[in-house]
């Protein structure tokens, strides 16, 4: 009997619509067959969160959102729109 | 007295401002880089620590105080934290061969609230090319409120920065900024030294300010990194208000960005 082992893909737009473009992204491989890391791809895998959807991840966690606490309205810090995903692969 | 020809530039401040560092290709002589490696592979010692005057913590036969008693790098030193800074620390950074995974990302320090801004070093004594690293930075990151690896879930940003270089390159960077060691793929060890150092004056128009009217300021203070996605006009929000702290002028603005939001009349209209 087989098994399956989640893959999760971390895919962070420009603004919260699903449509919009990737500006970071990051993989995490639960079969064990890669090991992602830092700095290993110029190019996003997807230019949206709908294109990775249309190649079978399916979204796991959406970004809430917050309006800004007072006093702190014009501060950055992590990226905002940060979304999930997963695919279950065999081993 | 140093030269001012050695001093930044306004642009080249303004540069800082936006993408949070400033390179220096081919900077130091090749004889100093390899002195400066050895120096780095037998351990760098330094007198005194975090607070110390940073022209005191080198001994006189030091190749690295060397590098950093060169007057291009004085020049630096002295348009961003002023003529006598404080030694906070230092490290050299190595990377052994064959180092498959990348460090995580990360600022160095907790949150930090300051206008008034320490930088770090990055010298990098011998050739980087891709595939032994180097240091990966991201460029406009320094005034993102993280406490150290809190980023480390991150892997890639469409703007990251390889710093790939010949021996002799100098990066400075704002202490906010992110980075990350990238993985050596070659049989050669690696090395970067980082040193950061403190202000003990206001950093107000410490550079040659030959260029201040003519520089393109509000160009560059408008620059957009790939990566900020809808968090653009914050990060511009964010430069007015350092470019305000270095100019001494708190009527800056690019464009009409902050001259709107303070925009609060209390005159009362009569009425007809």
């Amino acid at each position: 009997m087989s098994e399956v082992r989640q893959k999760l893909l971390v895919l962070h737009l420009h603004t919260p619509d699903l449509n919009s473009s990737v500006v970071a992204w990051a993989m995490y491989d639960g079969t064990g067959e890669k090991r992602h890391t830092t700095g290993d791809s110029e190019t996003p895998p997807y230019n949206s969160v709908l294109e990775a959807m249309r190649d079978g991840w399916r979204v796991i966690q959406f970004p809430q959102q917050f309006p800004a606490y007072p006093g702190m309205e014009y501060h950055t810090s992590y990226l905002r729109f940060e979304y999930i995903l997963e695919k279950l692969e065999e081993i | 007295m140093l030269d001012k020809k050695y001093l930044l530039t306004t642009e080249q401040m303004a540069n800082f401002v936006a993408d949070g560092y400033l390179r220096f290709d081919n900077l130091i002589p090749d004889e100093l880089n390899k002195a400066a490696h050895a120096e780095m592979e037998a351990g760098v010692s330094v007198r005194g620590g975090g607070g110390t005057v940073l022209n005191d913590v080198w001994a006189d036969d030091s190749a690295v105080g060397k590098v950093f008693g060169m007057p291009e790098v004085q020049g630096i030193v002295q348009s961003l934290v002023g003529e006598d800074p404080l030694y906070d620390h230092h490290a050299v950074h190595i990377v052994r061969p064959q180092n498959e995974v990348g460090q995580i990302w990360h600022a160095d320090a907790i949150i930090d609230l300051r206008m008034h801004f320490d930088i770090q070093f990055f010298y990098f004594s011998h050739d980087t090319p891709r595939e032994m690293g180097g240091t990966m930075i991201l460029p406009g990151s320094h005034y993102r409120r993280v406490c150290e690896t809190d980023i480390a879930r991150y892997q890639n940003f469409l703007g990251q920065l390889p710093v790939v270089c010949e021996a002799g390159t100098l990066f400075v960077v704002h202490h906010g900024m992110w980075h990350c060691a990238q993985p050596n793929l070659t049989d050669e060890t690696r090395y970067m030294f980082k040193l950061r150092l403190n202000p003990t004056v206001r950093q107000c128009k410490l550079w040659n300010t030959d260029d201040i009217d003519s520089a393109p300021i509000h160009g560059i203070l408008g620059r957009n990194h790939r990566w900020y996605g809808n968090d653009v006009r914050l990060e511009i929000v964010n430069r007015i208000k350092q470019w305000r702290f270095l100019i001494g002028d708190d009527s800056f603005d690019v464009g009409y960005w902050l001259s709107r939001l303070e925009n609060m009349p209390e005159n009362i209209e009569a009425a007809a």
